[in-house]
């Protein structure tokens, strides 16, 4: 099976003269640094013992993922996970750990009692995909269904190429995805929204019915008198 | 030489890891969705790595959509915490079942 080279692939191959298979260990090198420190990263991000600590762990298994998929010649969806993980949900999560304010040291006090049943669950879930890894092939018709669907990678970058696909043949899926982070967004607004009892807010009603009639007198005061 | 076989262990195991820390941190919903997010970034790269070898685009457009839900269920999901918070004053899963009503 033939990869395609395209775009910061390409780059990189004139770089590092990675084509030809003596070069090859370079990008060997990155895919292996790139998988360890995101193994290492998510590894961490579940066992580390404060809560920020995990978020840092999570952003460096997100960044080093985003280096595979510019490994792989996917530099768009690349930057779209450092932008979308790394810019908003991590800091999302960031926020939301330092704003609860929660003994997690207490929370952490179980965690010995679960590590049997979860490394059990881990190695049969491994199993289970070792056996669905060594088994699948790829079906015959599969290269002409592909080959009517993908715009020719030799002449357009990869940015160019998801772009007429995103806008012409899945124009109704992008348009329910930006639909779901509508959807989202006004959940997530409701659900946090909440009105303190003893705060002063602003009556915006009130203040536009205020009659000058009622809301001033006018005194007329004598010299010399007072009120 | 880097074939699907390599990205294809990378991703077992970063969602071996995912379901893992579901099980160690039963009480902290947090790193509950962490891992949720773990298992979510295993499946993308899958889409990606077949994508990228079998030259077929649409996995990446595949992996925009489940992008875009893995924001929108963050989102959504520390809404309820940042709720349950602060109604219960814990974010122990075990209390979650008070929810019901």
């Amino acid at each position: 099976m033939k990869r395609e080279r395209n775009g910061w692939q390409q780059l990189l191959i004139c770089k590092l003269d990675l084509g030809s298979e003596k070069n090859m260990g370079v990008a060997d090198f990155a895919f292996y640094v790139f998988a360890i420190s995101t193994v290492i990263g998510a590894l961490f991000t579940v066992i580390s013992k404060n809560p920020v600590h995990s978020v840092m762990w999570l952003i460096l298994a997100f960044l080093s993922s985003a280096g595979l998929f510019v490994l792989l010649g996917a530099e768009f969806v690349a930057m779209l996970m450092i932008i979308v993980y790394v810019g908003a949900v991590a800091v999302l999560f960031m926020f939301v750990v330092m704003m609860i304010d929660v003994d997690f040291a207490e929370l952490r006090g179980e965690m010995a009692k679960y590590i049997p049943v979860a490394g059990l669950i881990g190695v049969v879930l491994l199993l289970e995909f070792s056996l669905a890894f060594g088994n699948w092939e790829i079906s015959n018709n599969a290269e002409a269904v592909r080959a009517a669907l993908t715009p020719d990678m030799t002449e357009v970058t990869n940015t160019a190429a998801l772009g007429q696909l995103i806008y012409g043949k899945y124009i109704f899926l992008f348009q329910t995805a930006g639909l779901i982070l509508l959807v989202a967004m006004i959940g997530a607004i409701v659900l946090t929204l909440r009105h303190r009892t003893n705060v002063k807010r602003q009556n915006v009603m009130a203040q536009m019915h205020r009659d000058p009639a009622k809301a001033m007198e006018v005194i007329d005061v004598k010299p010399g008198q007072g009120l | 030489m880097i074939g699907i076989e390599q990205y294809l262990a990378l991703t077992s195991a970063l969602f071996v890891i995912g379901i893992f820390g579901i099980f160690l941190n039963r009480k902290n919903v947090i790193i509950i969705l962490m891992s949720i997010e773990l298992m979510l970034l295993s499946v993308n790269i899958n889409l990606v790595a077949f994508s990228s070898f079998s030259g077929d685009l649409v996995g990446q457009v595949f992996t925009i959509f489940v992008l875009t839900v893995a924001a929108a269920e963050a989102a959504i999901g520390l809404a309820i915490l940042v709720i349950f918070f602060r109604n219960r004053g814990s974010i122990d899963v075990e209390d979650v079942n008070v929810m019901k009503g």
